[in-house]
């Protein structure tokens, strides 16, 4: 599996300021790509568009060189930065869990996933368990490339290290491919076998920076 | 920390409580309205007039039909106007809502422009045109208050959709290969439903008062039908005469059942809003 981001351009309302200019990259499944870059560059939008939420104003996203179809199960998933925004509040974590596939037990333990949480509401969870939820729902078989838009930065270190080995094995043993969003440039050379700078990679004239 | 969680149980219990003792009042009501024999509010000329007593509770009026049965038939028929408008009112509220919400553009400008000119007019004088044109009586009191009573159960479900349109589960859960018939079924049914179902309870209120209301002005039931407003507009005239218990009690019962489905409606607002949980 290959993605690849062909000159994307995007602005969120006709009017508003660009925020991705003619930005292009290809990864291979297997590649873990890090994206950095300081806030407000559109890491977070580009992630959103890899992953089909948004459609670019010009160019497109390909998998496998086809364009990504926006029905059935997206092969590219999106964890996001906050997941308490991410499960709905009105159904238990057991739903959550299993919206798309039944996670085996083995995994369940390997995130750390307790079984007296699954009859809880999100309410009762704290935001670390929560993400765990949210990374172990999007790892389905189909899932072939996983964008993780800053899905450890609300954790603790020993959390955070945990959530990413469990990742970096399961990436490793299914050859998924990762584009890891983050600020923190020590966690993405530790975890990434690539790094890009979106600043260098967004052609666009930064006036009022 | 023992006597808050107490306390914080016997609210939600006396409110429960409250619901339960409010909801069967007025379903009673209903019931013994709907299978009444009309002989029970028939004219007796033989006791026209009699004030309150233990055989006339409520008394008579001036063609000696007893006015407590007559009230309990009223309140009654009034019901089933509001059951009727109140379930129309809402499903259109329902369908526009969501409409409004997932279409977007011209439907969602379209949907606003009719909520805004619904409730541009004044509401009486809206309800009163309906009424009149549709010919008056118990058709033309339902479709009036039918028609007049969905533009705010509409904003509401609208402002709810489109909220949760946006939310980040809704969208994770369209990337998750769910198709919308799922997602509507599944994301949005449960999260709507509180709101709506509220909506719908305090619909009722508004429906009983304006068919009254109207009924009152003589715009709505005809003056056979044993209706509250038709009952208060009859003994406007026998009230300087010192017949008290011919608008009093009728009066009264129609704001008891106003003010308890009111009740019902704010109470359940209150149990299901998760944010008024510790209050």
């Amino acid at each position: 599996m290959q993605l690849e981001a062909k000159n994307i351009t995007f602005q969120y309302t006709p009017k508003g300021p660009l925020i991705l200019n003619d930005v292009s990259f290809h990864m291979e499944s297997g590649e873990r790509v890090g994206i950095v870059g300081p806030s407000g560059y559109g890491k977070s939008t580009l992630a959103r568009i890899l992953a089909g939420y948004e459609t670019p104003e010009k160019g497109q996203v390909l998998l496998d060189n086809v364009p990504l179809s926006t029905k059935g199960y997206c092969p590219v998933q999106l964890i996001y930065q906050h997941p308490e925004l991410a499960v709905n509040p009105r159904w238990k974590m057991k739903k959550i869990l299993t919206e798309c596939w039944n996670p085996d037990q083995e995994l369940l333990k390997k995130m750390g996933i307790e079984e007296s949480w699954m009859n809880r509401w999100p309410s009762e969870l704290s935001g670390g368990e929560l993400q765990r939820f949210c990374i172990a729902r999007a790892l389905s078989s189909e899932t072939k490339i996983l964008i993780c838009d800053e899905i450890t930065t609300m954790l603790d270190v020993i959390t955070q290290a945990q959530i990413w080995n469990v990742l970096l094995e399961i990436a490793d043993a299914r050859k998924l491919g990762m584009v890891i969003i983050t600020h923190n440039k020590s966690l993405a050379e530790q975890v990434c076998t690539r790094i890009i700078s979106l600043p260098e990679l967004n052609h666009i004239e930064q006036q009022d920076v | 920390m023992k006597k808050t969680q107490r306390s914080f149980l016997n609210r939600r219990v006396l409110l429960a409580c409250f619901i339960a003792i409010a909801a069967i009042y007025l379903i009673g009501i209903f019931i013994w309205g709907l299978a009444m024999n009309p002989n029970d509010y028939a004219v007796h000329y033989e006791n026209k007039l009699l004030s309150p007593s233990a055989s006339h509770l409520f008394g008579t009026d001036a063609m000696g039909r007893d006015m407590f049965k007559r009230c309990i038939k009223g309140l009654s028929n009034s019901l089933v106007i509001g059951l009727l408008a109140a379930g129309f009112s809402s499903v259109v509220a329902l369908i526009l809502g969501i409409a409004s919400a997932v279409f977007g553009g011209w439907v969602d400008r379209t949907v606003k422009l009719l909520v805004d000119l619904c409730m541009g007019l004044p509401h009486l004088v809206l309800l009163i045109l309906v009424s009149y044109m549709l010919g008056k009586g118990a058709l033309g009191v339902t479709c009036a208050v039918a028609f007049t009573h969905w533009p705010g159960l509409t904003r509401i479900v609208r402002q709810e959709v489109l909220q949760l349109k946006s939310s980040q589960y809704v969208q994770a859960a369209y990337r998750m290969g769910k198709s919308p018939f799922q997602v509507a079924l599944h994301h949005m049914v449960p999260h709507v439903l509180p709101a709506y179902l509220i909506g719908l309870v305090l619909l009722f209120p508004h429906a009983i008062m304006h068919e009254a209301s109207i009924t009152f002005l003589g715009f709505g039931l005809s003056k056979e039908t044993p209706a509250i407003g038709v009952i208060l507009s009859e003994s406007m005239n026998y009230i300087t005469t010192g017949k008290w218990w011919m608008a009093v009690f009728p009066g009264v019962m129609l704001l008891l059942a106003v003010i308890l489905f009111d009740g019902i409606g704010e109470t359940l607002k209150k149990l299901w809003n998760p944010m008024s949980g510790n209050e």
